[in-house]
């Protein structure tokens, strides 16, 4: 429900409250199809989501229109903040024992690996998570769908990853919800992530999604990731190696940082040159 | 690892409007005591591109101590009070703005500029956006703004977007301009 405690904004996209979703779609796929054009003739792939993404109604007025200006990182851009133990309970990993009973909902296990640009395993980062419970209700005050909220899920998680960057949730299968930016809009179910690296350039927070979404083509967030490939990254799989008999279902998502981070460029500076070397000098 | 691991990095997402009860956390803005003999008060305003406030905005800050060391403890989510750990985290208010009890960050090398990290995070801003807070001249190593590449390289209006302005009370004032009029020159500081 997004819009309704910003009346701003509410002033400023009021032909968003009458938008259909078939004119919410058809602009998503003009988007795409410009973009798809022009990497067939020759434009950048583009990662990233584009944070100009006129469909997500609320990225209008927010996102920046002076392209980012490049800075060579500095000391403390090549580091980031260190958690522990101290900061992390392990038992915050599990949110389905947050409270006096067991919530309602699909239980499962979402699992998987953090490693930054050149495949190196992340281990001790913070992983923090949140998401919706199985009505599609988040624990919020501002959150207003008329789904019930469950007294036994706060829908809140934190952990550590470990030796090989792996981290590990318990949790339900959050439900989809709807939100403002145009009639009848919807949002495919998600969990919200938040990972640091170990340069705080790495700095991340993004969303998982599950794996056949049929949501997935009329959501302007999900869709602002105007190249496929880099749409998929965000869709964890089902797997039932992770899938635990008769307790849980299971699904894995690894996760990529960018850069090489701080490891790297301190400590091995034979491989980093051999690195530069292969993909040219670019300083 | 397979074979051929797909290593490009995973997409950002907005933040969206419900972080309010995952994200922030008990003087997850206050680096230091505000008692502290060198705490100084940073504090501002996040603007959309029509000058209003955005309510739903979440910022984090990155910086050396006052000896311009970076800190390596763990502890930024249970703050103890003594610790310094270098990170920080606020949301903004109702009306936009925010506030953290911190440090003035030394240079991290000699006749460096002094600046604070911050990461931005809102509802309707798809990816995070990188940006600095440099102190204000009077407070930098001689020359060290004149000689900073980053400020150096940019005309003054967009270089005065990255200074934070020195108020009455010693505080350090500066104010995050998402787009329009006086927007906030945000960085892309990954590593090449
Ligand atoms: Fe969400």
């Amino acid at each position: 429900m997004e819009e309704s405690f910003d009346h701003a904004h509410v002033v400023t996209s009021s032909d968003s409250a009458t938008s259909t979703q078939n004119e919410m779609t058809a602009q998503i796929e003009a988007l795409h199809r410009a973009y798809r054009e022009g990497v067939a003739a020759g434009a950048r792939v583009e990662d990233k989501p584009r944070i100009d993404f006129a469909p997500y109604r609320s990225s209008v007025l927010r996102h920046p229109t002076k392209d980012l200006r490049h800075a060579d990182p500095e000391t403390i851009e090549l580091t980031s903040p260190a958690f522990g133990t101290r900061d992390v309970h392990p038992l915050e990993a599990d949110l389905t024992i947050q409270h006096g009973g067991e919530p309602i909902g699909e239980r499962m296990i979402v699992t998987g690996r953090v490693v930054d640009g050149s495949g190196r395993p992340l281990a001790g980062q913070l992983v923090e998570i949140w998401q919706a419970n199985a009505s599609g209700r988040y624990v919020h005050k501002r959150d207003q769908h008329p789904a019930p909220l469950d007294p036994n899920f706060s829908g809140v998680g934190r952990c550590l990853t470990d030796a090989d960057g792996n981290y590990s949730f318990t949790t339900i299968r959050p439900g989809p919800y709807p939100w403002k930016n145009h009639h009848n809009a919807w949002r495919p179910a998600h969990i919200h992530f938040s990972l640091f690296g170990t340069a705080f350039t790495q700095r991340l927070v993004t969303q998982m999604y599950f794996p056949g979404d049929p949501l997935f083509p009329l959501d302007p967030i999900y869709q602002a990731i105007v190249d496929e490939d880099a749409r998929r990254r965000l869709v964890a799989t089902y797997d039932h190696d992770v899938t635990r008999h008769e307790w849980c279902t299971g699904y894995r998502w690894d996760i990529v940082l960018s850069g090489r981070g701080r490891t790297l460029f301190e400590n091995d500076l034979g491989a980093d040159h051999d690195d530069d070397h292969e993909n040219g000098d670019h300083r | 690892m397979t074979a051929t691991p797909d290593l490009t990095p995973t997409p950002g997402q907005t933040v969206g409007p419900f972080f309010g009860f995952a994200l922030p956390y008990e003087r997850g803005g206050q680096l230091v005591d505000q008692a502290h003999p060198g705490a100084v008060r940073l504090y501002g305003t996040v603007l959309d591109g029509h000058g209003d406030p955005v309510p739903d905005a979440l910022l984090e800050i990155w910086q050396a101590d006052e000896d311009g060391n970076v800190s390596t403890e763990t502890g930024s989510l249970v703050r103890d009070g003594w610790t310094f750990t270098g990170f920080g985290r606020a949301a903004v208010d109702n009306v936009g703005r925010y506030t953290f009890t911190t440090v003035e960050p030394g240079p991290t090398r000699e006749g460096g500029a002094r600046f604070i990290h911050v990461c931005v995070f809102a509802r309707g801003l798809l990816d995070k956006l990188h940006t600095r807070v440099y102190l204000p001249e009077a407070d930098q190593p001689e020359g060290a703004l004149a000689h900073d590449r980053l400020l150096a390289s940019l005309p003054e209006a967009e270089r005065a977007t990255l200074l934070a302005t020195r108020d009455g009370q010693g505080g350090l004032s500066f104010d995050i301009r998402l787009q329009g009029e006086g927007e906030t020159v945000f960085l892309d500081v990954e590593e090449r």
